[in-house]
């Protein structure tokens, strides 16, 4: 198929960027959203061009590095869905496709669809762990029993990637989901919870230190993240948070 | 006259292959070498030597009673032997430690344990990686599980048991007491990571699940749903961000490690390029760590994250380090096929599937054809028409044969022409009569009509999906099929490196000073990983083991005092770098990195891949010369050093992969004897299995840098087996 890219282009972080236009021709259906950017770097490297930048590592959905906006869309069109796990059978011949990075005022644009979310490194480090050092004698792991659907809720909120989508596709720029998920895997497990109350006053600070908007319940996050994060990890933050606060 | 076809002396000659001129004059007498004479004088071409470079009787070769390093293996029973080394090595006390930097090279499994557990016991560390963020390090990826010896299933596991089949899995080419202590450390894994809150799949009594993996007779397999490696690593990240918050660990993420300083001997530093403003650093420590991963990416196609690369472990080979069996690679059985010229990379499916998933080809060659020719679907083959030849040839194992055996065994089908996508490079892994006896069991068990069919398949997907799900999930999104309603078709993919940087029981390379983790070291698999156990020994380098025995190196360096980077050494290697990149940038138009990237690739994966013999390796060797010729006379980088430049950051990888792809070939052609993931077409049984040669290759394959353009040094590393019998592999 035949197709027309607008993509951002931006030198460096603090440089003005705009939209360019590329056509590029025989892309073919079982190609990967990013092989098919492959192919129009090759193209631009062969023309003298510089290719356009993007983060990717795994390509196969779990290395959370991906990060594009597609026509509007934070990881495209389909729910559930990396950027990178995005084929183009998903696109028509003569389509014209935008393609953004994931804009946010706590994520600035390193290059071109580059942006930089050390933001979320930084809300970890506050209080994502649990404060236990290596040592070897350690309780055995079986010594307390986790009812298997406390197990899987936290399974389920730990599934996050740290992609960003949630907050790219939000208007406030919030990263309440990707926080959430995060406070919420330890809320469901025996060994989170000792020190549950500090560690969520600690992300929420950092969190707001960063930049990140609040949270106007959209359900923008939700709909657009890759792993399919529910935003029932937002109340349970909420819930948390007023928690601790009480306890205060 | 053509510059790279010099007419050289037999000095000239002796020199680069760093022998003495009178093997050279030897040679030409015998023929090995073609010369001609002009004017008296022998002369031979570079060409020539092109060819012969490398390869046998001309690598200068160090016999086992040569061999330069100690291994360490302590004294003692197997069984006692770390105890009583952990007990007898030096130590560094608490407050001395606070003196000491250590510099880690890697966020993966093994650097993330590493960085963590050294900063908690009081040093300080500095953490590099690649990508944006050390959640994003490779291990991220790892799918099925990880093993460890809890017997919790009282299936007569044991850390011996373990042991064995590592040693067994491994062909008989790894060191006894490096695996042992791994299987003894791996129950605490288990339990450090539980105390983390890594949240591991769990039955309905709370207690944690296992499942099996190929070449192993009991369930020892922790996972976390297909995501273990992502849970374990943020497992790991999580306690690397606890120390960074406590200021005992300063991460540096998008660097990249470009050379190793050495300054008297030791390892005291690195250089590295940060990728963002492309600034060359120098950062100095008492001791360097590398987690840099596997090289399979030299085959350009492989299941690693397309920015694992080898630079680290090469950089340090270049150094002085040992580079141990480079060609010892692992080939998945179970990939998804190649889709076309534009692939980046290869997804591996899950080897868990084989636990439930049945592998077969059509028994007929006109059911190949039909079903090529999409007139014939796979569900529409009869029971009684298809060879699941895997049950066949190996009952005892049947579909959980170790990979290498599996993998063979499906090239072997495919090459003799009963593959089943439109390249014939496809086999079918079928979770039908898993799905059909999940869902009697169910039906039964819930008291629902079992002898209803369509109520027995829902049943026994929803359990397959519950196991699987995201893995399914993954298939449909890359080959737009439903593996619920039709099996999957997979082939085999280069997947994991057992070869690397050479190490001892403390998991120090040859060079002081200079440590080596996880994947990239060389040390605990053998000739062929058993599934699972990567995370194993991942976790186990860097929560249990390096961070002790470091101390019996370190325990000299608490008077050193600071490294100081404005040492001539630092100044040395950050001119080494900055030479490559403006070399780089050299040529102002040419072929991108890419091109050569798939170029060698093809060379592996056609001459040194699943199956090799003497002249294809023969052959990869010369190819792969050239095309290093090619790539520094033709390569285009655009853009310049002063940014983020990916291009540029890939040419620095493709030229060490080159290299390696070089000594990978090197390694292949002087082991002659198939083992493990290492097959040679020469060295096989009537029924086609490996050949092991127990009596001449029972060692270690350590390869020391000995300058540009010389053929490397081989020095052996005796393998010495006091518990185990050398036995040949059976899994029938
Ligand atoms: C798809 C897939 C599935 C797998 N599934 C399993 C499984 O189920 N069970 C199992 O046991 N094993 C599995 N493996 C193998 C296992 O995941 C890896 O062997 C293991 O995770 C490697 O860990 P590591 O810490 O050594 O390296 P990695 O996780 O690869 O980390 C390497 C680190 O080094 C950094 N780095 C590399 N080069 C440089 C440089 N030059 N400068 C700076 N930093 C650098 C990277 O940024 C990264 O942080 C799987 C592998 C793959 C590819
Ligand atoms: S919550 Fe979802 S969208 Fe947000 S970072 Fe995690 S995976 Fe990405
Ligand atoms: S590249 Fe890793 S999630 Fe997309």
């Amino acid at each position: 198929m035949d197709l027309t890219l607008k993509i951002w282009r931006q030198k460096k972080e603090y440089e003005k960027g705009a939209m360019h236009a590329y056509q590029i021709k025989n892309i073919e259906p079982d190609m990967s959203f990013l092989e098919m950017l492959d192919v129009l770097n090759q193209k631009l490297i062969n023309d003298g061009v510089e290719p356009v930048a993007f983060d990717h590592d795994c390509r196969e959905g779990i290395c959370g590095a991906c990060s594009l906006v597609i026509n509007g869309a934070p990881h495209g069109p389909d729910s559930g869905t990396t950027t990178c796990q995005l084929h183009m059978r998903r696109f028509n011949t003569g389509d014209t496709i935008y393609i953004e990075p994931f804009r946010g005022s706590a994520f600035p644009v390193i290059k071109d669809l580059v942006v930089d979310r050390s933001a979320f490194d930084r809300i970890q480090q506050a209080g994502g762990y649990v404060s236990i050092n290596t040592s070897g004698n350690t309780v055995d792991a079986n010594a307390t029993p986790i009812p298997k659907p406390d197990a899987d809720e936290a399974f389920n909120s730990a599934a996050c990637i740290g992609c960003g989508a949630c907050v790219a596709a939000c208007k406030n720029s919030s990263a309440m989901l990707f926080v959430g998920a995060k406070v919420s895997q330890y809320a469901n497990l025996p060994q989170g919870k000792v020190e549950s109350k500090d560690r969520v006053i600690n992300m929420v600070k950092q969190m707001d230190k960063e930049g990140f908007g609040s949270c106007t319940n959209t359900g923008a996050c939700e709909a657009h993240c890759p792993k399919e994060i529910s935003t029932d990890n937002i109340l349970t933050l909420n819930r948390e948070y007023i928690k601790s606060k009480l306890n205060q | 006259m053509d510059k790279d076809r010099q007419m050289l002396s037999i000095k000239e000659v002796a020199d680069m292959l760093n022998v003495s001129q009178k093997t050279i004059r030897r040679h030409i007498s015998s023929g090995k070498i073609q010369s001609v004479k002009l004017g008296g004088i022998h002369r031979i071409s570079s060409e020539e030597i092109n060819t012969l470079l490398g390869p046998e009787q001309l690598v200068q070769v160090s016999p086992c009673e040569n061999f330069p390093f100690p291994n360490k293996v302590p004294e003692g029973p197997l069984e006692n032997k770390w105890e009583n080394h952990k007990g007898s090595i030096n130590l560094v006390s608490p407050a001395n430690k606070r003196n000491i930097d250590i510099i880690v090279v890697g966020t993966g499994l093994a650097g993330a344990s590493a960085s963590a557990t050294l900063a908690e016991l009081g040093y300080n560390v500095k953490a590099f990686c690649f990508q944006d963020s050390p959640r994003r390090a490779h291990s991220i990826a790892a799918q099925g599980g990880i093993n460890a010896a809890k017997n919790y299933q009282g299936d007569g596991d044991s850390n011996y048991r373990l042991f064995y089949d590592t040693i067994k899995g491994g062909d008989y080419r790894s060191r006894e007491a490096n695996v042992y202590r791994l299987a003894e450390v791996s129950g605490n894994i288990i339990d450090q990571c539980v105390a983390q809150g890594v949240p591991f799949a769990r039955d309905y009594g709370g207690l944690l699940d296992n499942r099996s993996f190929g070449g192993v007779l009991v369930s020892r397999t922790f996972y976390a749903k297909g995501q273990t490696g992502q849970q374990l690593l943020l497992g790991a990240y999580s306690a690397l961000n606890r120390q960074i918050n406590r200021g005992k660990v300063e991460m540096f993420s998008r660097h990249e490690m470009m050379d190793l300083v050495l300054i008297e001997g030791k390892a005291r530093g690195i250089i590295t390029r940060n990728l963002v403003t492309g600034e060359i650093e120098r950062h100095g420590a008492h001791a360097v760590v590398i987690a840099s991963g596997g090289y399979g990416n030299v085959f350009y196609l492989s299941t690693n994250a397309m920015g694992s690369n080898v630079t680290a472990g090469w950089k340090v080979y270049k150094n002085g380090a040992l580079f141990a069996n480079p060609c010892f690679t692992q080939i998945h059985p179970t990939c998804i096929p190649v889709s076309g010229d534009h692939q980046s990379k290869l997804t591996l499916m899950s080897e868990s599937l084989r636990n439930d998933g049945r592998i077969w080809v059509p028994k007929n060659k006109e059911d190949v054809i039909k079903i090529r020719n999409k007139e014939l679907k796979p569900t529409e083959i009869a029971e009684n028409d298809r060879d699941y030849y895997l049950e066949r040839r190996y009952p005892a194992f049947g579909n959980l044969v170790p990979r290498d055996v599996a993998s063979r065994a499906a090239k072997e089908r495919c090459d003799a022409g009963y593959g089943v996508n439109k390249t014939g490079q496809a086999v079918y892994l079928d979770f039908e009569s898993a799905i059909i006896r999940y869902g009697k069991e169910k039906a039964v068990s819930s008291g629902q009509n079992a002898e209803d069919n369509s109520l027995v398949k829902r049943l026994g997907k929803e359990i397959i999906k519950a196991k699987y799900g995201n893995l399914f999930q993954m298939y449909e999104k890359i080959v737009d099929e439903n593996p619920y309603e039709t099996p999957m078709q997979i082939f085999p993919a280069v997947h994991y490196t057992m070869g690397g940087v050479w190490v001892d029981y403390n998991l120090m390379t040859s060079i002081p000073g200079c440590f080596a983790i996880g994947e990239a070291n060389f040390s605990d698999h053998g000739a062929n990983r058993l599934g699972a156990s990567a995370l194993m020994q991942g976790l186990a380098d860097g929560y249990f083991v390096l961070p002790y025995t470091i101390g019996d190196y370190l325990a000299d360096d608490i008077k050193t005092g600071p490294i100081d980077t404005e040492a001539k050494e630092f100044k040395l290697a950050e001119k080494r770098v900055k030479d490559f990149v403006f070399n780089i940038f050299k040529n102002k138009s040419g072929k991108p990195v890419d091109y050569y990237h798939k170029k060698l690739g093809k060379i592996m994966w056609d001459k040194c891949g699943m199956s090799r013999n003497k002249d294809g390796l023969k052959s990869a060797i010369s190819e792969i010369r050239n095309l290093k010729k090619d790539f520094y006379k033709n390569v285009f980088v655009p853009g310049d050093m002063h940014e983020y430049n990916e291009e540029l950051a890939k040419a620095g990888r493709v030229a060490d992969f080159l290299e390696l792809g070089e000594l990978f070939a090197i390694d292949a052609l002087d082991r002659n004897e198939s083992c493990g993931g290492h097959f040679r077409e020469e060295y096989q049984t009537a029924e086609g299995e490996a050949l092991r040669n127990d009596s001449d290759y029972t060692f270690v394959s350590c390869w020391e840098f000995q300058g540009k353009d010389r053929a490397p040094k081989l020095n052996k590393e005796r393998l010495l087996f006091e518990s185990v019998k050398l036995k040949s592999r059976s899994y029938k």
